[in-house]
């Protein structure tokens, strides 16, 4: 995506200010707290009407959201076919999460995330060639094969992988935020991370030194609902994840992860937060995976209506869609020339991905340490 | 131009399944994510989803199929319009295809694995022939490199608990928070797995943190980030990404703290490729190795030892020493018997050798100082001179660095040895706390001394 710089710093205290949806450590009512998590979600979510985006926006947002999500349908395919190897975990629902938190930032801003990767690797303009065919294990891919799905990542782009371990993300995104910090170079990172990784007991020590250092991150939780096969409810006895940093005074948010408008707009306003130098923010994004866990989930803890459901009634491509037709008065016409076009970008890069050659075996033994008294990379 | 639908892999080890169901039928409209069948294998049910948009234009295996092979084309979706009799694909040219698509490198690579490139040494910078000493101890040597390295790189700065008020645990970042300040001396909370990874971070973003471990008991709570994040990320980000970091703090048994404060993590680390170890035992060693430690482009576990923190030795007062890693130090020479230790065991066999050698007995004492890259080329080579060997290690004994290193001299001077090589090791259990038990839970000279006699046959 084409980055402008961020002029989100004015309008965040004008929308903070009718956000009913924040919760700050110690500042609730005890009759608001006492709220059923459930009541919190419903409230929280439905209450806010984000602002429309111009077309331009809109339609650029479309044309991102659609390439990750065709993408993964690619890799899905490929998977299938044998050229994709071990886990591969795919983006398809959630596609609206990075694009919208993408808009909110400026270049320069970093981002770090788990295994569920691809999605973050095309928002920050990374080139879906490479990164497909790191998931063939081609020597064209980002890490030259030697990566794969899970751990990929650019330095150019500001993209810091690509992380197996749940949870290990999160203190590696705010030791990137203490750099900027350190360097006083103004950028912000967006650590994302799943529900289920909410749980670990490395973000809370991660949620303290950053708020206690005042880092320039962003916390956007991920919560699809399910890590594997676990249901939040099932992991979590606190289930309203904006909340899971009251006690370090750290502010968060729900917001609905299906709606790009919704996810730029908090993510605005949280980005701004933390590039003033106010400290970490915590987004909840309410998000849905389509598609299972990896590829060899048999799905048996949801039912296919539930998924359905989201689909049709949902989906952030499909508003997107209907409000460029509508609203914005886009035809069918120039839509299918997007369509057309993200199709021919990752045919390509599948294409690429199915022909590069392999890594040389020489490859073996490269990158594991560097001349001591060498460079760094 | 209508599209195959393939028998997909539900694993990377399914090779056929069954059809049980479909859900769409033939001239059904299908968008992409729609379910138009289920498969079956021993494992589990899945369902296949279209990838397209259009008209389910054929169906090519009938419902109920068993044994159906992954990459055979069980449907064809054609768009709207589209003829569907022009993708009439024969079964099986898809999964020809593929495989034909596959390059054959990866074959060749399992056949024959490239043997691994010899790791490039740095230049040696030994003491050069009467230049002045200073005295110091170990803490003051430590906290000299820091202080220096910090003044000639902003980007180095220290983190730990209690590593600036309180002028460290063991006193080793004394001073550094006077001349620095709070922005690179910074004290963290006890929170080891957590700053632990927010270092790599700092350090993937262009820092060159030094965190302090207040022992290496603690760290164990932090391994996965000095191992999975620090260790490992140069290669799988295929060398883009480098983690200059120093994990340092002291390491091994103290003194009457019991099992879960004297641990030694020497063969932990040192089994982990990515990392540098190092483990000095002098002072000028551990300024020299520090320093090279802190400027090296690579994550480094740095194991002291809170004994040798108080021991006083001669120091070169030169501008910038720095020794090269990777290179082991011969204490003392000799030619009958090889004594291998690194760390506070250098004690007991710098004893050990002073009594051999009122028996007659020449020890030639091989100090390690890097544990990982393992200098063996030293150790074979005193070993063609001497035919004998005892390592001395206080962790234990089991996949040791004794055991390590006794496997590298039987495949590289096996022809050389005149006995087998011994181990001295910490004993096989917890560290006691009693007085009498810790000191015989830990290696001795005496123990040195027996070992070498035995090997010798004297
Ligand atoms: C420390 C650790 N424990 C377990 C796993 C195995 N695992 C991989 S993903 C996953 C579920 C995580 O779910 P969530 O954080 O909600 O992310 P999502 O997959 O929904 O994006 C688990 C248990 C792991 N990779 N790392
Ligand atoms: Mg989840």
């Amino acid at each position: 995506m084409t980055k402008k710089p961020a002029s989100a710093s004015s309008s965040a205290n004008a929308t903070a200010a009718r956000s009913t949806a924040r919760t700050r450590g110690g500042r609730r009512a005890p009759a608001t707290a006492r709220k059923t998590a459930e009541a919190d979600m419903a409230a929280d979510v439905k209450t806010a009407s984000p602002p429309a985006l111009s077309r331009e926006e809109e339609l650029e947002a479309y044309r991102v959201m659609l390439l990750i999500r065709r993408f993964e349908e690619k890799a899905g395919q490929m998977y299938g076919m044998g050229l994709i190897g071990g886990f591969c975990h795919l983006y398809i629902g959630q596609e609206a999460v990075v694009v919208g938190m993408h808009m909110a930032t400026k270049e320069g801003d970093q981002n770090i995330t788990g295994y569920r990767d691809h999605g973050h690797m095309l928002v920050m303009g990374m080139d879906p060639k490479g990164v497909m065919a790191e998931l063939t294990g081609r020597r064209g891919g980002y890490s030259r094969g030697k990566g794969g799905s899970m751990h990929m990542f650019s330095t150019e782009k500001k993209f810091y992988g690509g992380h197996g371990i749940v949870g290990a993300q999160v203190p590696i995104g705010a030791g990137i935020a203490f750099a900027n910090r350190y360097q006083n170079n103004g950028a912000v990172c967006l650590a994302y991370f799943g529900d289920g990784a909410a749980n670990q007991g490395q973000v809370y020590e991660t949620f303290n030194m950053a708020e206690l250092w005042k880092l320039p991150v962003v916390f956007i939780i991920e919560n699809n609902r399910y890590a594997m096969g676990t249901a939040v409810s099932r992991a979590s006895a606190q289930t309203d994840f904006s909340k899971r940093g009251v006690s370090f005074n750290i502010p968060g948010e729900q917001v609905d992860g299906m709606d790009i408008r919704a996810v730029k707009e908090a993510g605005e306003r949280a980005v701004a937060w933390a590039r003033d130098g106010k400290g970490p923010y915590i987004l909840e994004m309410q998000t849905y995976r389509y598609r299972g866990h990896s590829m060899s989930d048999p799905a048996k803890y949801r039912t296919r209506d539930e998924v359905e459901k989201m689909r049709t009634e949902h989906d952030a491509i499909e508003q997107a869609r209907q409000r460029l037709l509508g609203e914005h008065g886009l035809s069918e016409d120039e839509l299918k020339k997007v369509d057309a076009d993200i199709r021919r970008i990752v045919n390509e890069a599948a294409d690429f991905a199915t022909h590069d050659p392999e890594p040389d075996p020489s490859e073996l033994w490269t990158d594991v340490t560097l001349p001591h008294d060498g460079p760094r990379a | 131009m209508p599209t195959d639908v393939l028998m997909p892999a539900l694993s990377p080890t399914m090779e056929e399944g069954k059809l049980s169901r479909w859900l769409k039928k033939e001239g059904d409209a299908v968008k992409s994510g729609d379910v138009i069948a289920e498969i079956e294998t021993d494992k589990a049910t899945m369902e296949v989803e279209a990838v397209d948009e259009g008209v389910l234009a054929r169906i090519l295996v009938p419902e109920g199929a068993e044994g159906v092979k992954v990459n055979t084309p069980i449907a064809v979706i054609a768009a709207e319009g589209e003829d569907a009799s022009a993708a009439a694909t024969p079964a099986g040219t898809a999964k020809a295809e593929t495989t034909a698509a596959k390059p054959d490198a990866g074959e060749a690579a399992r056949d024959e694995a490239p043997r691994r490139p010899a790791a490039p040494v740095q230049a040696d910078m030994e003491l050069p022939e009467g230049v002045k000493t200073v005295s110091m101890t170990v803490r003051e040597a430590l906290r000299d490199a820091m202080a220096e390295e910090m003044r000639l790189n902003e980007n180095v700065f220290v983190m730990g608990e209690e590593v600036a008020e309180y002028q460290g645990a063991y006193k080793v970042t004394q001073g550094l928070l006077q001349e620095f300040g709070a922005r690179r001396v910074v004290d963290t909370p006890i929170t080891e797995h957590g700053f632990a990874g927010l270092g790599v971070g700092a350090a993937f973003a262009g820092l060159r943190p030094v965190v302090e471990f207040m022992t290496f008991n603690f760290a164990m709570q932090a391994i996965d980030h000095i191992i999975n994040s620090a260790a490992k990320t140069l290669y799988m980000s295929g060398g883009q990404i480098s983690c200059p970091i120093v994990f340092r703090g002291p390491n091994g048994a103290a003194s009457r703290v019991a099992a879960q404060h004297s641990q030694d993590y020497s063969s932990w680390y040192s089994h982990v490729p990515g990392l540098t170890v190092i483990a000095p035992f002098t002072a000028a060693d551990a300024k020299g190795l520090l320093k090279a430690a802190i400027r090296s482009p690579n994550p480094v576990v740095f194991l002291e030892n809170e004994i040798l923190y108080g021991q006083s030795f001669p120091v070169p007062d030169v501008e910038d020493w720095i020794v090269p890693i990777g290179k082991a130090r011969i204490a003392r020479p000799g030619e009958h018997v090889t004594i291998v230790a690194w760390s506070h065991a250098m004690f007991h066999a710098l004893e050990a050798a002073e009594t051999l050698a009122g028996d007659g007995i020449e020890a030639e004492v091989i100090d390690l100082r890097t544990l990982r890259p393992l200098d063996a080329e030293t150790i074979v080579e005193s070993v063609r001179k001497t035919g004998r060997c005892v390592v001395v290690e206080e962790g234990w004994p089991q996949a040791g660095m004794g055991a390590e290193i006794s496997a590298r001299i039987m495949e590289e001077a096996f022809d050389y040895l005149d006995a087998p090589v011994t181990r001295v090791s910490g004993k096989d259990v917890p560290m006691p706390y009693a007085a009498n038990l810790e000191k015989l839970a830990l290696p001795s000279a005496a123990e040195v001394v027996e070992a070498a006699r035995a090997v010798c046959y004297r």
